[in-house]
């Protein structure tokens, strides 16, 4: 009796190691060499807009380079099958992007967009980000995003106006899953310059960074996409506007409005978005047409915002 | 031999329980170091605090007087200059009432209340029966179809009777109906309420100058409510339909009162019978009535509706809180407008900004433009023939425009 007894324990003792082990070895923790300019970025994981108060304490000089500088290189995954969102996308906010380049996972008619040749979605990111990096130009921020998402490009330039491209920065809505701490691809990513040629660099590392994922541990691409990021010593921050409120939404108005109604909320308008959210998502392609006309249409007369910098419309368009 | 495979079997069975039961408690711990904050709003669940918050909120922007709603502060937004707002909110007194009935103040007219009709100098929600909570006027009427024209008859009675002196203009709309009423005051500023005057979506049949749509909603000057009134002293006007925007469209016509065009100086409508989709995206097919009934032409697409929209029906809940949203707090930053009209007569305009970078977009890698001089200033330039009057507040007014009853005035769609 007494044998078995103390042979459940041991059991018992052996197993909870054994678990603790598992774990220890299934969470990546990669080896970082903190470099001193990386050092910082330890211990922020949110970036907040600038406020009125910073922006008017840049000289003009500094603001017109800033406003040179802040332009993005849209990245967006399309798939033949659901050509409408690829047509809407082009026609309402990819019009705002500074350059929209589609990227598919095979050539189809009427698709106009890099035909990747790849049906493993983190291959497809990977190749896609690739050939942005190649083909840049002078832009110095990406955005990556589905067609079911919707963005506002001038918002997004809003937030990274006073960042520096040249730095490392990995912006979204940031998810924490155990150890990793990731931007969610429903609501957009957001890579600066220099995150983005980090990144490429370490694609060539196929222990660190894989083209394909192992099968046994086969992650969502969001996730490897941080991994990879992080063993370049670049990390996930929360995109926030200047009370805190996050910018990229993997939902629509609509789905945050009902929320807010069905928490019996004070103010459920105050309680549901920013005022200058950067992203949307889940709508169709028609509400995303009634979105153009709410973001860049309908206002309340009478009421102005001097804002810092002005966005010109895009040329040859009717919906905003 | 018996006890010695027994051990061993409790030692597997230890070692799987080990394994599993740490493996839980690992997954529990990683869920509570996730664990979101709890908000402070989590913790006033009860109904009660909810509502007495609720009070406490609307009786800073409210002031009852009896049934009505005198609003005591122009809403305001963090970061904004509302300074032209502010002056029209003085300037053209709207007071609006909502047609709405007892099953509906939880469902509908409670979201109104919550959203646009902030916006109004007075408002008043009308039912058929007095609730001193809401509050509601109770009209003496029934409930339903039928009883629509009884209610908006004696509505518009109350309405002058007890708000004549409060308001210059007296908007009537549904407890579905979208307003945004900060334009309605752009859309009247330029008219007197000394005239005989109605605006709202303009329908054609049956009246010889056409009607406006009820559930688009409409306005009555205060000069075209008094002949409305007198219409019904003096039994020029009766209870003729229950159909209320058409009978109310005949009486008015009978007492000379004009039905206006509402559009905007580019001809797109600014009251709309439908939700903003339905406009924007959807495809009238043409055997709908509403072919035959708009009094202008229809226009599908973009260019269906007006920046400066004015009202939108059939609107549900959960859009009216979407719709204020878009309105009043979604914006694109620093993004400048491609309609934007010119201010009416006889408003000022505060000195116009410092130089602001601006920056050109969109595909076709088109090189930003440097350098413009200010955003605000433009405008003034841009109305050729404006002539600077000056005020007696000191202020530089922007030129006089010449804007007839057509509104064809200077139009603003300045290329990209």
């Amino acid at each position: 009796m007494l044998s078995e007894g103390s042979s459940f324990m041991k059991g018992m003792a052996l197993g909870g190691i054994f678990c603790l082990l598992l774990s220890l070895l299934g969470s990546f923790t990669p080896g970082m060499q903190s470099s001193p300019e990386d050092q910082h970025q330890h211990h922020h994981h949110h970036i907040k807009a600038p406020t009125n108060d910073e922006l008017q304490s840049l000289s003009e000089p500094q603001m017109v380079e800033l406003s040179q500088k802040v332009r993005v290189y849209c990245v967006i995954m399309v798939q033949p099958k659901v050509l409408v969102y690829w047509a809407t996308a082009k026609d309402t906010w990819g019009k705002h992007c500074d350059q929209a380049v589609f990227y598919s996972s095979e050539s189809a008619k009427a698709l106009e967009a890099v035909d990747l040749n790849e049906q493993d979605e983190w291959a497809k990111l990977h190749k896609a980000l690739t050939h942005a990096y190649d083909n840049s130009g002078d832009l110095r921020w990406f955005f990556v995003a589905r067609p079911t998402t919707f963005a506002i490009i001038e918002n997004l330039k809003y937030l990274v106006l006073a960042k520096d491209p040249n730095e490392p920065f990995y912006i979204g809505h940031t998810v924490k899953s155990g150890e990793l701490e990731y931007v969610e691809y429903e609501s957009g990513i957001v890579l600066s310059y220099e995150a983005l040629r980090r990144l490429v660099n370490v694609f060539k590392d196929a222990e660190k960074c894989p083209e394909r994922g192992r099968s046994l541990w086969k992650l969502s691409e969001e996730k490897q996409l941080a991994i990879c990021l992080k063993y370049t010593g670049v990390f996930a921050e929360n995109g926030e506007d200047t009370q805190g409120k996050g910018l990229f939404n993997s939902k629509s108005v609509g789905s945050l409005i009902e929320d807010g109604m069905s928490k019996n909320s004070l103010d459920v308008v105050e309680g549901c978005c920013s005022d200058l959210a950067i992203t949307f998502s889940g709508m169709s392609p028609n509400q995303m047409q009634v979105m153009m006309f709410g973001v860049y249409r309908l206002r309340p007369y009478g009421h102005n915002f001097h804002d810092s910098l002005i966005f010109l419309p895009p040329e040859g368009s009717d919906n905003d | 031999m018996k006890g010695l495979s027994g051990s061993r079997c409790c030692f597997y069975m230890g070692f799987l329980v080990g394994t599993l039961s740490l493996y839980f408690l690992r997954q529990v711990w990683f869920e509570m170091s996730m664990k979101p904050d709890v908000l402070g709003e989590g913790q006033d669940s009860s109904v009660a605090a909810l509502s007495k918050k609720r009070q406490a909120s609307d009786s800073n922007n409210w002031r009852m007087e009896g049934a009505t709603l005198i609003n005591l502060n122009h809403p305001h937004h963090i970061g904004e200059d509302s300074s032209v707002a502010d002056e029209l909110y003085r300037k053209v007194r709207i007071l609006c009432w909502v047609m709405t009935g007892p099953s509906n103040l939880q469902t509908k007219a409670r979201h109104v209340k919550a959203t646009w009709s902030r916006h109004c100098n007075v408002v008043v929600f009308m039912s058929s029966i007095d609730d001193p909570d809401f509050p509601t006027v109770g009209l003496g009427t029934g409930e339903g179809r039928d009883q629509l024209y009884w209610k908006t008859i004696r509505a518009f009675h109350y309405a002058l009777e007890h708000h004549g002196n409060d308001a210059d203009w007296f908007l009537k709309a549904d407890d579905d109906t979208f307003v945004v009423v900060d334009n309605l005051r752009w859309v009247l500023s330029n008219h007197t309420p000394e005239e005989p005057l109605y605006f709202g979506k303009r329908f054609k049949p049956y009246a010889k100058q056409g009607y406006m749509s009820g559930g688009a909603g409409y306005v009555l000057s205060k000069e075209a409510l008094r002949r409305f009134v007198e219409g019904f002293k003096t039994k020029v006007c009766t209870h003729t339909t229950s159909v209320e925007d058409l009978a109310l469209g005949q009486c008015l016509e009978k007492m000379g009162v004009l039905a206006m065009d509402s559009r905007d100086t580019l001809q797109r409508e600014t009251f709309h019978p439908f939700v903003p989709e339905h406009h924007l995206t959807g495809k009238f097919s043409k055997s709908f009535w509403y072919w035959s009934y708009c009094y202008y032409p229809i226009v599908e697409g973009p260019r269906c509706c007006s920046d400066l929209a004015v009202s939108f029906h059939y609107v549900d809940a959960e859009l009216m809180y979407t719709l204020e949203y878009w309105t009043y707090h979604l914006r694109a930053y620093g993004y400048r407008y491609r309609y934007r009209p010119p201010l009416s007569q006889g408003l000022v305009e505060r000195q116009a900004q410092t130089e602001r970078p601006t920056v050109g977009t969109a595909g076709r890698g088109r090189t930003p433009a440097g350098i413009t001089v200010g955003g605000d200033g433009d405008q003034s330039k841009a109305e050729s023939g404006a002539k600077p009057l000056s005020d007696k507040g000191g202020k530089e007014t922007l030129g006089k425009i010449p804007i007839d009853n057509n509104r064809t005035a200077v139009t603003q769609e300045r290329q990209g």
